[in-house]
């Protein structure tokens, strides 16, 4: 219980529950979010996995990630498709195919990307796609917690399982997976970060000190896997010889060219200690972590979002971690580059509390994309662990282990029994808007974000092509919730879908730099970003009212660059990279 | 957390040990050890939330004890207790607000004025502001709790510095009890509970934890005199702190040392008074500053 007084200087108000009033949101807001999965044929409910049974006391602790959400158009028909995972064994994951009539059908059955869970192959994590034969269709990596899948995708008629033949390796660990060209040779690349140690299977432990050995320098966490794609179907895995090694709990990672050296670094948030930055000097990477203020302070990092968030054409860097009001209070962090002179290199601040968005809860995905097309990026933020008992918290007894001495952390016998109590449960989401002036808002409640499931993928796409981002949510052991935008037309709009040549045929890594009313904004295509999460490959800018716009400089991984004029809002341009 | 160097009870005629004491360097002592953990503290493994607000916290400490000293004794008061407070505020305190931190140092030099028995203050003040703001302030504030990793070289080095001091000051005892109280204890815990018995242990094996063991329940202003008491009030302390863990209090040995800490003072205050053999607590100047 808090005074009231210190409450008011708190700054954390807690936002009542408001019944959704869609006038006073756009007139406040410029946008409203409504849940409409079951009006558009998705009723899909993440079911969890259930581990050896040497974990039981602790299984929805351990067995709390599995939901995941990543967008596709795998049919080239230029309609958005979602892909969700489960993470049951025997549950099947779903391909939804966008009915253009602002429905889905599940279609993972029948193009054999369902099946994936079978006992004995362990339990989907979350799953990215990139074109990495560049036939001009998006193929599948499937994120496992057992044994991953690459699956070709067959003209958009079927999928084909390539696993062994690609030489991916029989069992990882993982959460997360980055499709980028790391060395441009036009062919797309694979990052995976292991979490659990490979040689764990969860199903039938061989010892149950296979936890991390501390709560925030572990280093006992999966390898790291960095799959060169030869271009024949194969797959060399050369992680060690280009400099990553790291055993680091890792839980998202997202690349982006955070330097403007037209090579893609690689952000990597690990649960259990700092962030690991590699930046790519083309054929190797290099930590710098440290260096560059992202990997110094230790947290629990769950997210990696990129954003342009002042419109400088530069990126920020959000990772999401833990606040837990009187016990455990991380702070997320928005990494946003300093004006570095002197040949320093990049380094970052954390912003995150100057401009509002650092207190999330137990925060995990989170993506920006501009919610209102006012011309800003904003922020979604899903959150929440384990929600059982509302009246009953495991938080004591979690910062009792949590603590102590590496041997006793590390051994999941000596984890107190959950017993059915709640561990950052049924949270409120954050939805923040960008104010363009230095400050995010949290509008969540205004706009019609109101559930409290434990929240894990967030996926931003125009699943309707109406020129709004809708928002997709996977939660665990929850359901898939399709938040469809309600904008102003007034508020306009530019998208661009791009196509490589030269560069990978998906595009990934292609930044458009776009020029209107004397500010600029950058984004770029990605091989996977957030938590578990892919947004839609095409781009999205708001323009805010009576837009001018002045160009377009697209800059593909090639290096090549294509200016673009006499662009009007409210269109989407296909672009394909100039020969 | 104490400040002890500065404050330890010397018997009284024995000069030689005093001016050991109380010599520069021991004087100093504490807020160097306190310092360097600091520091290393954060170099090694990051603990603080950031510079400015342990600095801000040391400054409020050090201006609360400045302008309460000129108001309460009317002259300006040794600052290093104050400089103690604050840090040990600045490595304690967890908050993503600039304002806990000064409002924690600024109770907890308060304290030190104001909540007197016959001219004695009753609770350690970092204690007391740090407890003070968890109860009343938890949406806002935590305490360090993992920040310092789970190995044992973090805590090996505060088990040396604190040793180091503690040992000198001839207090190490009550540390000692306190812990073999808590593992003892914990037996039971793990029995009433039937939770694993190293999970009951394990708060006291991380780095935080010796903060409080060798830096805050050693406080010789907020202690009792007597050898034998303090061994008892060390076990108390452990007591009490398991009762309220059964509640599953998350800051059981902050809430434990603010509870059985005065307790102890007023029944050493009245045994004394009965017996009439020590003052009852010296002159308001004798007892507030520190040497």
């Amino acid at each position: 219980m808090t005074p009231i007084v210190v409450r008011r200087f708190s700054g954390r108000e807690a936002s009542a529950q408001t019944k959704l009033d869609t006038k006073a949101a756009l007139a406040n807001h410029g946008f409203y979010l409504t849940e409409v999965s079951h009006a558009a044929g998705i009723d899909f409910v993440h079911q969890g996995p259930t581990l050896d049974p040497k974990l039981a006391s602790i299984m929805p602790e351990v067995a709390s990630m599995g939901a995941s959400v990543s967008i596709v158009d795998f049919d080239r028909d230029g309609w958005p498709d979602i892909y969700v995972t489960n993470s049951a064994e025997g549950s099947k994951n779903h391909l939804y195919r966008n009915m253009h009539d602002g429905t889905f059908k599940d279609v993972a059955e029948e193009l054999g990307i369902a099946d994936v869970n079978q006992p004995g192959t362990g339990v989907s994590m979350g799953a990215v796609w990139g074109d990495y034969d560049n036939d001009g269709y998006e193929d599948l990596y499937l994120i496992k917690w057992g044994r991953p899948e690459l699956f070709h995708n067959d003209h958009g008629h079927g999928f084909t399982r390539v696993s062994e033949k690609a030489g991916l390796p029989p069992w990882i660990n993982a959460n997360t997976a980055v499709w980028f060209d790391y060395d441009g040779d036009g062919l797309l690349d694979l990052f995976v970060g292991g979490y659990y140690p490979e040689d764990v299977d969860l199903w039938h432990l061989k010892s149950t000190k296979m936890m991390p050995n501390s709560f925030e320098y572990a280093d006992n966490g999966g390898r790291k896997y960095l799959f060169h794609n030869l271009g024949n179907g194969k797959f060399e895995e050369v992680s060690a010889k280009v400099g990553i090694t790291s055993r680091r709990w890792a839980l998202a990672a997202a690349a982006a060219d955070l330097r403007g050296t037209g090579h893609q670094d690689l952000f990597v948030a690990n649960d259990y200690g700092v962030s690991e930055l590699y930046l790519n000097d083309g054929k190797r990477f290099h930590e710098a972590g440290e260096r560059t203020g992202v990997g110094f302070a230790p947290k629990s990092g769950m997210n990696v979002a990129f954003g342009d968030i002042f419109n400088k054409g530069q990126y920020a860097v959000y990772v999401s971690n833990i606040s837990e009001d009187g016990v455990l209070i991380q702070g997320n962090n928005l990494w946003v580059p300093k004006d570095v002179t002197g040949g320093k290199g990049i380094q970052f601040d954390n912003l995150a509390r100057d401009m509002g968005v650092e207190l999330g809860g137990w925060s995990f995905g989170a993506q920006f994309g501009d919610l209102n097309n006012d011309g800003t990026l904003d922020l979604y933020l899903t959150n929440g662990y384990v929600s059982l008992d509302r009246k009953k918290s495991y938080w004591y007894d979690f910062t009792k282990i949590s603590g102590g001495n590496s041997t006793i952390i590390g051994d999941a016998k000596n984890w107190p029994a959950m017993d059915g109590r709640s561990l950052s449960g049924y949270q409120q989401k954050h939805v923040w808007l960008n104010d363009g002036a230095g400050k995010f808002v949290d509008v969540a409640q205004a706009v019609g974000v109101t559930d409290t499931y434990d929240g894990r993928a967030v996926a931003l796409a125009d699943l309707w092509n109406r020129g709004v981002l809708d928002v997709v949510v996977a939660n665990q052991r929850g359901p898939l919730l399709v938040y469809k935008n309600t904008v102003p037309p007034d508020e306009r709009w530019i998208e661009f879908q791009l196509e490589g040549t030269k560069s990978n045929r998906s595009g990934i890594g292609a930044e458009v730099t776009l020029f209107w009313n004397g500010q600029e904004q950058i984004q770029q295509v990605s091989g996977g970003s957030g938590f578990s999460a892919q947004n839609d490959r095409r781009l999205h800018f708001g323009l805010g009212k009576a837009p001018r716009i002045d160009k377009a400089v697209i800059r593909w991984p090639s290096g090549k660059i294509q200016t673009l004029h006499d662009l009007t809002p409210d269109k989407l341009y296909k672009i394909k990279e100039a020969e | 957390m104490s400040q002890a160097a500065m404050t330890t009870s010397v018997p009284p005629g024995n000069g030689a040990q005093w001016k050991r004491v109380l010599s520069l360097d021991n004087r100093f002592m504490p807020p160097l050890f306190i310092t360097l953990i600091l520091l290393a503290g954060n170099v090694s493994f990051g603990i603080l939330e950031s510079y400015q607000k342990t600095l801000l916290a040391i400054v409020t400490s050090i201006a609360a004890e400045l302008v309460l000293g000129r108001i309460f004794l009317h002259k300006w008061p040794h600052l290093a207790s104050a400089y103690i407070t604050g840090i040990s505020v600045g490595i304690l305190l967890r908050s993503p607000f600039f304002w806990p931190y000064a409002l924690c140092s600024l109770l907890a030099i308060t304290s030190k004025y104001v909540l007197r028995f016959k001219g004695k203050h009753l609770w350690n003040p970092s204690n007391f502001g740090i407890s003070a703001m968890v109860f009343l302030a938890a949406e806002s504030v935590a305490t360090l709790s993992i920040q310092w990793g789970n190995n044992l070289g973090a805590m090996l080095v505060i088990w040396l510095l604190g040793s180091v001091i503690i040992w000198r000051l001839r207090r190490f005892h009550i540390c000692a009890v306190y812990v073999i109280s808590f593992v003892a204890l914990a037996f039971l815990r793990t029995w009433i509970t039937g939770d694993p018995l190293l999970s009951e242990i394990s708060p006291i094996t991380g780095p935080e934890y010796q903060l409080f063991i060798f830096f805050m329940i050693t406080d010789p202003k907020t202690t009792v005199r007597s050898m034998k008491g303090q061994c008892i009030v060390a076990f108390a302390v452990a007591a009490v702190e398991m009762l309220l863990r059964l509640d599953q209090s998350v800051y059981a040995p902050f809430y434990a040392l603010f509870i059985v800490g005065p307790i102890a003072l007023l029944i050493e205050m009245w045994l004394n008074s009965r017996h009439s053999t020590v003052n009852a607590a010296g002159s308001f100047d004798k007892g507030l500053v520190h040497p």
